[in-house]
């Protein structure tokens, strides 16, 4: 499954500025398992040392946050948009 | 006074104390600008201080001598010394209410005040941290003025814009409280509607930041939120100078992202590091709806996690359903010995009407959640009556008249003496 990923300012570091780059896999942990092939690094900012969403991190696939789906087990279609986001936005 | 100087591209900013961010996680620090996660675990930056060479008594006296707004905080906060002479909307110094109705109704005998930030330039407490973060803007060189809002931050964003003479354009859930709507598009911005609710809103604002059509914007809640969040310091600043420069023994605070209640905490502790308070203990309570109550329920559950909820309250004021600071919320009830609680819409509304026929303060929506669960919270023992307990009343009710649409007309009689005493109000 072939999915575009949405790229936050503070890891473009990681993906050369690029504030979008395509990642294969049919779930979310693929998905960073293959970005982290190419784009070496990025997995360690996203996860924590026991290889669970940091929880300051949101992860939308598509519209959906992936706290209400399965987690890293969420399925990611083909096509789909991944937006890995800073949780610390917003409110007050 | 300790006054750091920051380079900015080609020129020089004056943050006052602020000396640094650093991330609240890991403790990574970066220097001061427009970043409000860390790079190396996503935590949330805040500002750390350089308050060494501040004489207590000094401080003190140049407090009380100051404006009577937030700035006679200046030297505690991420602003340049001369702030008051700057055009903002000068929030603060609102009034604490000693609220003896209220307290007889609900039992309290060590003193019950209600903090109203109803009485900010734009009715909520709002104003306090969009002045700091309209200073930020300023300090990094942004043009455009924003924010993700659940409405009164859409307001306070729109008035302080206008003031300062820069552009703003804001971003609220489609179906907010009409009064909140008027209240936030009447500055003249622009104030665009999000076909979703306000974890779609924050998620878009986000994204934006990211996007070269973010470029030059600064949202006050998102790329200045370090500056922003520190406007929260000085509900507690007036507090304690307000209580006589002592500490409340219970505070409770309503709970949206958690972010206010974190610096009210950060606040106080400034306050007795510095000297200008006793040292002694105090509880700091977190109160949310129970349609939207993720700390609560982590809370209550004894969780150290937050799990997200999909929010449905009337106090859309607080319908944060992934609140960005809810640990930090956790560990501060329980590292003072407070609590975290919820309560019903049906609450809320009944809170409201105590507050406005016991002390003629009509809250909005966030005040009703704050004193319904004050009540809750003493009538379960968990809130000692025989402490000084401080509430917040965080807006005005005129922003969320709809909570209380049922309320109206005690009669409707003729013009004449004889229809009045027949209506039994003689």
């Amino acid at each position: 499954m072939s999915v575009t990923v949405r790229i936050p300012t503070i890891l473009r570091t990681y993906t050369g500025g690029r504030a979008e780059v395509a990642a294969e896999g049919a779930t979310l942990a693929e998905v960073i398992e293959d970005l982290e092939k190419n784009h070496t690094g990025i997995a360690a900012r996203v996860l924590d040392d026991q290889g669970r969403l940091r929880r300051f991190v949101n992860v939308y696939v598509n519209d959906d946050d992936v706290r209400f789906e399965q987690g890293l087990q969420t399925v990611t279609p083909d096509g789909a948009g991944v937006s890995i986001i800073p949780a610390v936005a917003g409110g007050c | 006074m300790a006054v750091q100087t920051v380079a900015t591209g080609s020129s020089t900013v004056d943050l006052g104390p602020a000396a640094a961010l650093s991330c609240r996680e890991c403790g990574h620090r970066v220097p001061l600008g427009p970043v409000f996660a860390c790079e190396e675990c996503f935590g949330p930056l805040e500002i750390a201080y350089d308050f060494s060479g501040y004489d207590t008594e000094e401080l003190r006296a140049r407090i009380e001598s100051g404006p009577a707004n937030i700035w006679r905080y200046a030297p505690l906060l991420p602003v340049p010394a001369n702030v008051a002479d700057k055009p903002n909307i000068n929030p603060g110094w609102t009034k604490l209410v000693k609220a003896d109705n209220l307290a007889r109704e609900l039992g309290v005998t060590g003193g019950l005040y209600v903090k109203d930030d109803s009485g900010n330039p734009t009715h909520s407490f709002k104003d306090r941290v969009v002045a700091q973060a309209l200073e930020a803007a300023r300090a990094f060189g942004f043009t455009t003025l924003s924010c993700s809002s659940t409405g009164n931050l859409a307001g306070a964003v729109g008035a302080a814009a206008a003031r300062a003479g820069l552009r703003s354009c804001v971003f609220i859930p489609h179906d907010l409280e009409q009064g909140k709507v008027v209240m936030a598009a009447v500055y003249g911005g622009e104030l665009v509607g999000i076909e979703g609710n306000y974890d779609d809103v924050n998620r878009f604002c986000s994204e934006l930041i990211g996007d070269p059509a973010g470029e030059g914007w600064g949202f006050v809640n998102v790329n200045l939120r370090p500056y922003y969040a520190e406007g929260s310091k000085t509900l507690a600043y007036e507090v304690c100078e307000q209580l006589g420069w002592r500490l409340p023994d219970q505070i409770v605070v309503p709970i949206a992202s958690g972010s206010q209640l974190t610096k009210i905490d950060k606040g106080l502790q400034e306050l007795i590091r510095l000297g200008l308070v006793e040292d002694r203990p105090y509880k700091i309570f977190g109160a949310q709806a129970e349609g939207c109550s993720p700390v609560s329920t982590a809370f209550k559950a004894g969780h150290d996690v937050v799990r997200p909820q999909k929010p449905d309250t009337i106090a859309k004021s607080l319908a944060i359903g992934n609140p960005a600071d809810g640990p930090y919320v956790l560990d501060i009830a329980r590292r003072t010995g407070g609590a975290v609680e919820d309560v019903t819409d049906e609450q809320v509304v009944a809170a409201i009407k105590l507050l406005a026929r016991t002390e003629g303060i009509f809250a909005e929506t966030a005040g009703g959640v704050t004193v319904g669960v004050t009540k809750k919270l003493i009538d379960s023992g968990v809130l000692d009556p025989a402490k000084t307990t401080v509430v917040l009343n965080t807006g005005d009710g005129l922003k969320t008249l709809d909570a209380v649409a049922g309320t109206g007309l005690t009669a409707t009689i003729r013009p004449t003496l004889d229809s009045f005493r027949e209506a039994g109000l003689a």
